[in-house]
């Protein structure tokens, strides 16, 4: 199939696409996903784009974004250097590497990787070839396709992505990185699914980072279900650095099994519009989820965090803290809902959503939201919208430091409790510079390269 | 402990809703139903000029064109609206002169609610307006208040005495398009309080307005209007019961309040409407929309409530804080038991600079109920160095209720401070423990302390009404233990 | 003259707090500020500091010939004139040591110094945590979260001693301090009490004066200095209260 013209994304011109274009999307499908694709094409087709009089799109308007004109290929582009999707590493910080481009999965050597431990990485759809009773069990179970419109549509069309699986009991010997690299000449609408499967007892460390290499526009929706068996941990990290006029909405859907644990890092640092869906289902005793957010937006760049966390069973706990700074026009929205049901006894929920405008045009709409229909809980949440306390301001002015460092320090101070959960350090370090640089707004100095990589430290004492 | 609390959630599930009798009056009504016609006969039943029936056919034409709003978190049982009786009168028997025009019947019934309406019984320092199902039965008080420049009277008469100051205020802080049920309110509402405060007045006692739900079939709809001028200061409470019966009764009120510049409104509300019996049989329906507008600089106005009737309620009273520097408060208590439901909290629109809200809820859910607090706190973009703190806490008592929190922040300027906070528990079982092993009973230790857990809403009520609802929080929490 | 105040009237939120204060300290002398709760003892601290909250109505300080009250409360600083705040504020997420490294270097640039390297910076501190008897590794501490009262007590008077003020202003350093660490505290003062440097201890209890013995004592009662003497000022005001003074005032 090559490139459809370039038009806005819209319900008729993707029901359209997929009635013409049915037979080579199903083509490699059991009949199952075949199924699933259908259905998911019909929720789609019956929902349509959510607007703003929708609940969970109230403050998040995907109007003008839908209405850019966008290229959307069904096969992969081979037109750019693939080494380029690479330069974008951490120095000293070993992961197996997995590249995607324009969500597609980018084969260095194999698509499919198989590790003597049994792991598997690669290509999704060469994994539901070579796989397909692996992926088949897992694959459609954990995503919302008949109430949520953009996994819906993504499931419908999805063609790619990457898939990882740990064995039981194995432990990944280095961190597993995702990265996704916009490049194209003109702007592109991408869909990609992921699939991560940890076996009971399994332990792995993905960092998943979307970013884009010029400042070309695109729409990313991108769909990622991630299991984790009994007693499996998951170390997860969502690195976002897009250009302006990327919309990424990210969909992830976890559900952790028996005394299963993940703590997952949601860190936005730049893009036009960032949708995170974020939700957690317990599917056993015991679990715990850790989800923690940082954003740190400016200009007119819009972040929307709705994380939905359902204690299913008992004994679970769940944290959430998210953390924002809203600089210049930029917009962050926060919609935490956690659920307990009514057997969900011993159940421990905290969640906080804490902002920080540094301008009168900056906004922010926080919503943390409660629902519980048993006593036996320990819940709380908190929300605040405010500025640098002016006590610690005196209090280290008051020591010499002048007005703009004390501003940073504490800026960074309360953006380092996200920062400082990071377990792996390399990956720390780079946060840590990496969002000491925002805030002094020397990001904006590298505009011309959006990885930012190559920046020298700076030291904020400075 | 757990089988002792089951017995004793037994008993509080049994205790009886005191004030569920009927008295037998005289009843006027309207023809079931609402159309056209229902608000013509209701406006002319009170002799209303031409203003307000045109006030009741926009709302009413408004209404067709709505639906009854889903977003609350409760589970409601379709209403016909054909099937309510919008307008209930008692008759009067004769023209009666002197002190006392009103019926013995309804003197008996006020006295039995406890509300005196003899002049010289009056309870120290509050003046009362009786509301027996659609109307305004007396209003005690008044000629004293007069003597201040206070208007205090019911809503018709109002209308017929000082219609230039009903026609400037009414729908100016909930237009009759303002949701559904004020809308439909707007159309029908056949009386309520009125009250007026002049500049620099401050009024010498508390005014209060008691409603009472009586006839069967009915549905209540008055609307109060509170103004307080310029450096004004009145505390106004409500309170209300309703007879027991089987089917659900709808009251849907409205209540304004406008605050001038330096002016002072402290509302509390006592709600006791009828909750249904324990299997969620009847009960009131109580759909209330209540705002108060703090038009001038450093005007301020207070909520306080305790709900713990109605089988449903679903209210937020509101503060639009337009003047700078001026305040909103909402002290709130909401129980619910058996199967009762509450979506209820506040909205606090900041518009104005420097001004500063408060919000306290604390709701207890017990048996099969759930429990919501709902609340918005909106700083717009002028509302610089603007200040809100909410506290909503929910206590649960049993494993079969639910408490639910839904807090909505919206801020959109650099200088002003917004913080929420809330947290969700059962009741402690060390503190039963500790009041036990000193011998209190569990009942009575669990009265103790949700009275603790509320007592920062409860001493905000006027004394009076303190009392009142710490009995009633007894009557419908103690032992409610899971 | 280090410091001169001149009918020093200062409010808050329009309630006058300091109502003509006048006060000379030279270099090489301890002043002790006494009086009874809220008569404006922190008030005073707080205005010579700089804080904005408070609002100077009328008067001046003077400080090394230079108008105090046109300086931000970071060049007051800089110029050596330090606070120790009777309530160290928490700071979640800021390390003493990037703290007191920033604070360091900011004061040297302004004195047009090289700022310290890491070595030398590590090594002064690890010198002047001797001082105040500080063993715990600071490092990895956010400022004053999580310190005991002692502690946070003991955190001033380290970074005092890392910042070698000419002026130190100690506001009620002695509160809520047990025997051993009022001993260390002020074992710390006077270590660092110099012909080239003065203190100004503010105390509502006598006690400290046993450790710090001052030159000079104040008290200052509902918002002015209504009595100065020597030390034994401060044994008479231990003796006869502060009932005295209301006294003498009605």
């Amino acid at each position: 199939m090559e490139s459809t013209n370039l038009s806005p994304i819209t319900l008729s011109r993707l029901v359209s696409l997929y009635e013409t274009h049915r037979q080579q999307l199903v083509a490699c499908d059991t009949p199952r996903l075949a199924g699933l694709r259908d259905r998911a094409f019909q929720s789609f087709a019956s929902l349509g784009f959510p607007d703003t009089k929708q609940e969970g799109w109230r403050h998040t308007d995907l109007k003008e974004s839908l209405a850019r004109l966008y290229d959307y290929p069904l096969d992969p582009l081979k037109e750019t250097d693939i080494q380029k999707v690479f330069q974008c590493n951490i120095p000293h910080l070993d992961t197996a590497i997995l590249g995607q481009l324009n969500g597609w999965y980018v084969s260095r050597d194999v698509p499919l990787m198989e590790l003597g431990n049994g792991m598997i990485m690669g290509s999704l759809s060469e994994a539901r070839k070579k796989y397909p009773e692996l992926v088949e069990k897992y694959y459609g179970r954990a995503a919302d396709d008949t109430t949520d419109a953009f996994t819906a549509l993504n499931t419908a069309f999805v063609r790619d992505g990457v898939f990882v699986y740990v064995p039981a009991g194995v432990k990944s010997p280095r961190p597993v990185q995702m990265i996704n690299v916009i490049h194209h000449k003109s702007n592109l609408l991408i869909q990609s699914r992921n699939l991560i499967i940890l076996g009971e007892n399994a332990r792995l460390s993905l960092v998943h980072c979307d970013d884009s290499y010029n400042h070309q526009g695109s729409f990313s929706n991108i769909v990622t279900e991630i299991f984790a068996g009994e007693n499996a941990f998951l170390d997860h990290y969502k690195l976002q650095n897009l250009n302006n006029n990327s919309t990424l909405i990210s969909s992830t859907f976890f559900r952790l099994d028996k005394a299963a644990g993940l703590e997952s890092h949601y860190i936005s640092l730049n893009g036009g519009l960032l949708r995170n869906n974020i939700r957690v289902v317990f599917d056993g005793t015991h679990g715990r989820a850790d989800l923690f957010g940082l954003y740190l937006m400016d200009k007119k760049q819009h972040v929307d965090n709705q994380i939905y966390v359902d204690h299913a069973f008992p004994e679970c706990t769940s944290t959430e803290v998210f953390k924002g700074i809203l600089d210049e026009n930029a917009r962050g929205v926060f919609n935490g809902h956690v659920l307990v049901r009514r057997n969900a006894v011993k159940t421990d929920a905290r969640q906080s959503n804490k902002n920080m405008l540094l301008t009168d045009s900056a906004r922010v709409n926080s919503k943390p939201f409660l629902e519980i229909y048993n006593d036996d809980v320990k819940c709380s949440h908190g929300s605040s919208v405010g500025q640098l306390d002016s006590m610690a301001m005196f209090y280290l002015r008051q020591r010499g430091i002048s007005e703009e460092s004390a501003r940073m320090l504490l800026m960074f101070a309360f953006a380092n409790e996200v920062v400082a959960k990071i377990a792996i350090p390399e990956l720390r370090g780079r946060i840590e510079d990496m969002v000491k640089k925002r805030l002094q707004g020397e990001l904006q100095i590298c505009e011309q390269c959006v990885l930012h990589c190559s920046t020298p430290e700076k030291n904020i004492n400075q | 402990m757990e089988s002792d609390s089951n017995n004793i959630l037994h008993e509080v599930t049994k205790q009886e809703y005191k004030y569920g009798f009927v008295t037998d009056i005289d009843t006027e009504f309207a023809p079931r139903g609402l159309t056209e016609d229902t608000i013509r006969f209701i406006s002319a039943k009170k002799n209303e000029p031409e203003f307000m029936l045109e006030f009741r056919l926009k709302a009413f034409r408004h209404w067709l064109t709505m639906k009854q709003p889903d977003w609350a978190h409760l589970t409601i049982e379709p209403i016909d609206f054909q099937d309510i009786i919008y307008y209930a009168a008692p008759k009067k028997k004769k023209e009666l002169s002197g002190l006392d025009q009103v019926d013995p019947e309804l003197l008996a019934t006020f006295n039995k609610l406890g509300i005196s309406l003899e002049e010289q019984k009056k309870l120290a320092g509050v003046a009362v307006d009786a509301v027996i199902d659609s109307v305004s039965v007396k209003t005690t008080f008044s000629e004293t208040l007069s003597k201040y420049g206070i208007i205090f009277c019911s809503f018709s008469e109002a209308v017929q005495k000082h219609p230039d100051l009903v026609k400037q205020y009414m729908g100016s802080v909930v237009p009759y398009s303002d949701n559904f049920f004020a809308a439909l309110n707007s159309a029908v509402f056949s009386d309520g309080s009125f009250c007026f405060i002049p500049k620099g007045v401050r009024c010498p006692v508390d005014l209060s307005t008691y409603f009472r739900i009586n006839a069967a079939n009915t549905g209540q709809f008055e609307r109060t209007l509170i103004v307080a001028e310029e450096g004004a200061y009145v505390s106004y409470m409500e309170g209300c019961t309703a007879p027991q019966r089987d089917e659900n009764q709808l009251h849907a009120a409205i209540v304004e309040i406008v605050a001038l510049k330096d002016a002072e409104v402290k509302y509390s509300t006592v709600q006791n409407w009828y909750p249904g019996d324990k299997e969620g049989k009847g009960g009131i329906y109580n759909f209330v929309t209540k705002r108060g507008i703090c038009k001038g600089s450093n005007a301020k106005i207070s909520w306080t409530q305790v709900e713990t009737g109605s089988a449903i309620t679903w209210k937020y009273p509101s503060c639009i804080l337009l003047g700078d520097n001026s305040i909103g408060e909402f002290y709130s208590v909401a129980v619910t038991n058996n199967h009762q439901q509450a979506d209820t909290g506040t909205k606090m629109q900041h518009l104005g600079k420097n001004t500063r809200s408060t919000i306290i809820s604390k709701g207890i859910s017990a048996g099969k109920s759930n429990n919501s607090y709902r609340g918005l706190v909106r700083i717009a973009k002028n509302a610089v160095n603007s200040r809100n703190y909410s506290q909503c806490d929910s206590l649960l008592l049993g494993s079969a209720c639910g408490a639910h929190t839904f807090p909505y922040i919206q801020v959109e300027n650099k200088s002003s401070i917004v913080e929420h906070e809330a947290t969700t528990s059962k009741i402690s079982e060390d503190q039963l423990f500790y009041c036990q092993q000193r011998g209190i009973d569990m009942e009575s230790a669990i009265g103790l302390i949700v009275n603790g857990y509320a007592k920062e809403v409860l001493r905000q009520l006027p004394m009076e009404f303190a009392v009142e609802a710490q009995k009633l929080l007894s009557i419908s929490l103690e032992g409610s233990v899971g | 003259m280090l410091l001169s105040i001149n009918d020093l009237h200062a409010s808050i939120a329009d309630k006058e707090i300091l109502k003509g204060v006048h006060l000379e300290v030279n270099k090489g002398e301890v002043h002790a500020i006494m009086g009874p709760n809220g008569t404006g003892k922190s008030t005073l601290a707080s205005v010579i500091a700089g804080r904005e909250v408070f609002e100077v109505t009328h008067g001046e300080i003077t400080y090394q010939g230079k108008n105090l009250l046109k300086m931000a409360v970071e060049e007051r600083a800089r110029e050596g004139i330090f606070l120790g705040f009777q309530y160290p504020v928490e700071i979640p997420g800021v390390s003493i040591t990037n703290f007191m490294r920033t604070a360091v270097n900011e004061i040297r640039k302004y004195k047009g110094l090289d700022p310290l390297s890491g070595i030398d910076f590590m090594r002064l501190m690890e010198e002047k945590k001797k001082l105040v008897e500080i063993t715990s590794n600071l490092t990895n501490r956010s400022v004053n979260e999580g310190f005991s009262g002692g502690e946070k007590k003991k955190n001033e008077i380290f970074q005092m001693a890392m910042l070698e003020p000419t002026l130190a202003i100690l506001d009620e350093t002695d509160s809520g301090l047990d025997i051993d660490a009022l001993r260390i505290v002020a074992n710390g003062v006077n270590k660092l009490r110099r012909p080239d440097n003065a203190f100004v201890v503010i105390t509502h209890y006598q006690r400290l004066l046993d450790y710090i013995v001052p030159d000079f004592v104040h008290v200052l009662f509902e918002g002015r200095i209504v009595k100065s003497g020597g030390k034994e000022l401060a044994l008479e005001l231990e003796e006869k209260g502060y009932d005295w003074i209301k006294k003498a005032q009605e």
